[in-house]
């Protein structure tokens, strides 16, 4: 049983029902990880708010009680962010998941934070609109998780990651009063307070109500898949895609690794196992503007050096060439007890050095790292296989990601370029931010959390977070 | 006092210090270092300054004890057009800024009104988009990190030079459209795009209600538009709104994309333009207004709003964007009459943003206004993190009216 007070425990279960108040250990321990598996931690206690009235209410009690919580959204963050220890309040808002209104003229909808991801552009289709981020965990994370991280995924190239989609957010902050960010219009109404909550990593309030644009579905889609005799070829017609000016929907690229961890599984695509590496570009917009792209693409694709490519246009067929890239950590999760999936964002031009840097760094480590990833923007994903119970490997594998991440960064890059920093990337914020940035960034976290309750000891390693506070208003 | 300040800042900065037109003393920092030195010195002095870009944009009639100005601040760090980013310096105009990508075959996509020659800066503390924002967004879309120095002279560096970037919190966010009030933009990167094969440009003339109706064609066919934007007669000087529809891609795609947006606007006549002409004499044209505001409402109000806007506000030039919502006007009114229209919209959901106006008219209105509840007092706690003694002269949500 958990060790909280158990007067707390009846006044959260007087707010949201008792059943609704988790103190057994093992559904606490149901909690424990997001996904992460080199990081773990059991909360206090989960309290399961069914309305934003709950919320508020669970936020004003443990602020009077000078307790610390954390919300969380589907637990699939992949940066220990949505963790809580034994001295904290977990939130889990998956109770909060109705779609409160779709207007298909303004194409904004108004959702709670619970709803998962896929369910809103379902919702959505029916008006011919579909809302554009998506994830590859789209089918179990949550909008409120992706607003906390602005989440990106592989239609993010074209139409930008989660901040450019969120125009309006009702939030309650640490202290329980409730504030309204912008408008159903997108002008943000005062300072961009909207563009500064989204990814503040559930540090800065809780999202209640959020208000988002809708896209119409594109009239057409094309999907190609061109295989490679090595990654550097693959590479290289990314950039040379890009630089034409074409913006396709969709660039991914799966080494060869991940492409035969996909062929070995239940998810099984098609895909060459003996190609170097596969790319899928998506190109979507109107009839003619398609076949335009899809034949210049092509054309790259061959002057690259693509040995061969091939085009799917209906739903099915492209839902097959997909599906090895949207399960691929599934597919590689089966290959090893573990898996680390890493996330780390480069500039274009140096995708083909840094993939050779990381491909030396696995062979001295001797450890299987697999990459698959967002190319077209630079946003890679190795990933290690590995067994935590080997305490060395775990070392390694740990030695290696930094090496990693210290490579990305070097390159002219970033330490994370969608899942966040939560509590795993803490010790790399140093590299690309000097002590003062990293205070400032404290100090805006305390305009919203004067008392640091919200996720504590998340995204800045608090020994900066120390070192400069702000003078009293004159 | 100002002699005081001139001798001080003599010191650290030699040669760059001046003085205003009204005799005020004046810096122009090179580098972000220096920038953060003025304002340290400002801070710790307890002068008020007023921060100005190249002075095209917003009048420089601040009063303040010491102008900081970003002239200085001209140099174009970098520009990589295989990653289509380049650093920036703040107070770069933007047609030099053009030229430079031009050379690279890459362009910044953003056109805000105004004088060819504004700083990148103002653009960004204002976040004065333009037409282009149909396809391209709003101004915060363009930029993937900054250098800031603060009010209390520290350099604050946020995002970074990747196009997916969720390192740390998005800090870079308040500095668009933070006008002024979050410290000095000395530095940006931004996001750059690949020049089009082909620009094509189409207008058509007449009333608003036909030519609305026939945008919100347009938009509800897809057509591939970089630019839809309705203007208002007085914006080109004529008796009749005008459609802007602006294409890129390919000359083939640009081709059958125009023809789409004629066939969308039906009864409405499309009829080639020069490119982007009109575009530039129209963003000129909202510099004849000494006062412009933005209300960021949504397509389907917009005729409505834009009658409600000239009812209150007195006659302008407007600019409505039927793709993504969004007005603005541009004339001569009082803070009496921008009050009015504020709450007037307010129970219709739409904010209402001063971007341009003469001091007292700035004071008196705040850029923003008032803020709603629970945000007034979450944004001055932010801003004390950014400006902890008030140095920055910026009136973002003016008197109690
Ligand atoms: C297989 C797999 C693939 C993935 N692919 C992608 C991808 O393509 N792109 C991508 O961006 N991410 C990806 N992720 C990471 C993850 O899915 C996203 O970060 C997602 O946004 C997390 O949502 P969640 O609901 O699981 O949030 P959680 O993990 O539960 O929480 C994440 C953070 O959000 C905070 N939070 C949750 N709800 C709220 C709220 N309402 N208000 C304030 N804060 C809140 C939490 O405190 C925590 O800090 C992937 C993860 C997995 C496991």
């Amino acid at each position: 049983m958990s060790g909280a007070d158990p007067d707390l425990v009846r006044a959260l279960g007087a707010i949201v029902g008792p059943r609704w108040v988790k103190i057994r250990d093992a559904e606490r321990r149901t909690y424990e990880a997001d996904g992460l598996p080199t990081h773990a931690s059991v909360p206090m206690v989960a309290v399961l708010p069914g309305s934003k009235a709950e919320v508020i209410a669970i936020v004003r009690l443990l602020h009077e009680r000078r307790v610390a919580w954390v919300a969380r959204g589907a637990g699939t963050g992949l940066s220990g962010g949505a963790l809580a220890d034994a001295e904290t309040v977990l939130i889990p808002l998956t109770r909060m998941n109705k779609i409160l209104g779709i207007d298909p003229t303004a194409r904004r909808a108004v959702i709670e934070p619970g709803v998962v991801n896929a369910r809103l552009s379902e919702a959505a289709a029916p008006f011919g609109l579909g809302y554009a981020p998506d994830p590859s965990s789209q089918a179990a994370c949550t909008i409120g998780g992706n607003v906390a991280e602005n989440a990106g995924g592989p239609h993010c190239l074209k139409y930008g990651a989660t901040t450019a989609h969120v125009v309006a957010l009702e939030v309650v902050l640490p202290d329980g009063s409730l504030a309204t960010l912008g408008c159903p219009q997108g002008e943000p109404w005062g300072p961009d307070l909207v563009g500064l909550f989204v990814g503040s990593e559930g540090m800065f309030g809780i999202a209640l109500e959020i208000t988002v644009r809708l896209e119409p579905v594109p009239a057409a889609v094309r999907t190609l898949l061109a295989d490679f005799g090595s990654v550097r070829a693959a590479t290289e017609s990314v950039g040379a895609i890009i630089a034409s000016g074409i913006v396709p929907a969709a660039l991914e690229l799966l080494d060869q690794a991940c492409v035969r961890a996909v062929e070995a599984s239940i998810y099984a695509a098609g895909y060459p196992t003996d190609a170097a590496a596969v790319l899928l570009v998506e190109l979507d917009g109107t009839r003619a503007a398609v076949e335009a792209e899809t034949m210049m693409v092509e054309r790259f694709l061959t002057e690259a050096g693509a040995r061969t490519i091939r085009s799917a246009e209906t739903a099915e067929a492209r839902a097959r060439l997909w599906q090895g890239r949207k399960k691929a950590f599934g597919a590689m999760g089966r290959i090893a007890p573990d898996l680390v999936v890493q996330d780390a964002v480069v500039p274009r031009s140096a995708l083909p050095d840094v993939l050779d840097t990381i491909t030396e760094v696995g062979r001295r480590y001797d450890l299987t790292i697999a990459n698959v990833f967002h190319a077209g923007d630079g946003n890679l994903h190795p990933n290690i296989c590995y067994d935590h119970r080997d305490l060395a490997l775990r070392e390694r594998v740990h030695r290696a990601s930094k090496e990693i991440m210290e490579a990305c960064v070097a390159a002219g890059g970033s330490i994370t370029g969608e899942h966040g920093v939560g509590a795993d990337k803490m010790e790399y914020m140093p590299l690309i931010f000097d002590p003062t940035s990293l205070a400032t960034m404290c100090a805006v976290r305390r305009a919203f959390d004067p008392a640091e309750r919200a996720n504590p000891r998340k995204v800045v390693p608090t020994r900066y977070c120390r070192e400069w506070r702000p003078e009293p208003i004159r | 006092m100002s002699r005081l300040i001139l001798d001080l800042l003599g010191a650290e900065f030699g040669v760059a210090v001046t003085r205003d037109p009204d005799g005020l003393p004046r810096v122009a920092p090179r580098t972000s270092d220096e920038t953060a030195a003025a304002l340290g010195l400002a801070h710790r002095h307890g002068w008020r300054v007023r921060v100005e870009g190249r002075g095209t944009w917003m009048p420089a009639d601040a009063p303040a004890d010491l102008v900081v100005t970003t002239t200085g601040l001209d140099r174009i760090g970098s520009i990589a057009p295989a990653d289509l980013v380049a650093t920036v310096q703040a107070g770069t105009p933007l047609r030099t800024l053009a030229a430079a990508l031009a050379g690279h075959r890459t362009w910044l996509a953003l056109d805000p009104p105004g004088s060819p020659d504004r700083s990148l800066g103002s653009v960004l503390a204002t976040a004065t988009a333009g037409p282009a924002r149909h396809r391209f967004g709003p101004v915060r879309d363009h930029v993937l990190g900054t250098t800031v120095a603060t009010a209390d002279g520290r350099l604050v560096r946020a995002g970074g030079t990747v196009v997916k970037n969720v390192a740390g919190f998005d800090l870079t966010k308040l500095q668009i459209g933070g006008f002024g009030g979050f410290g000095i933009i000395t530095e940006a990167n931004v996001r750059l795009r690949a020049m089009p094969a082909a620009r094509r440009t189409a207008v058509a003339t007449g009333a608003l209600d036909p030519l609305f109706h026939a945008a919100q064609a347009i938009v509800a066919a897809e057509v591939d538009a970089i630019v839809i934007e309705l203007l208002s007669p007085m914006v080109t000087g004529s008796a009749d709104w005008r459609l802007l529809v602006e294409i890129a891609g390919t000359e083939a795609g640009a081709t059958s994309e125009l023809a789409r947006a004629r066939d969308a606007a039906g009864d409405v006549a499309l009829m080639p333009a020069s490119g982007g002409a009109l575009g530039v004499a129209a963003g000129q044209a909202f510099l004849e207004g000494p006062v412009s505001i933005r209300a960021g409402a949504l397509p389907a109000s917009l005729p409505d709003i834009a009658d409600l806007v000239v009812e209150e506000l007195g006659p302008g030039r407007m600019s409505l964007g039927p793709g993504r919502g969004g007005l603005r006007w541009s004339g001569t009114t009082s803070v009496e009459r921008i009050r009015r229209l504020r709450g007037l919209l307010a129970h219709r959901e739409i904010p209402v943003t001063l971007e341009r106006a003469p001091w007292p008219i700035r004071e008196g209105a705040g850029h923003f206004g008032e803020l709603r509840e629970g945000v007034a007092p979450l944004s001055a706690r932010v801003r004390a993190v950014f400006d902890p003694t008030g140095v920055l002269v910026a009136p973002l949500e003016g008197r109690d009216g």
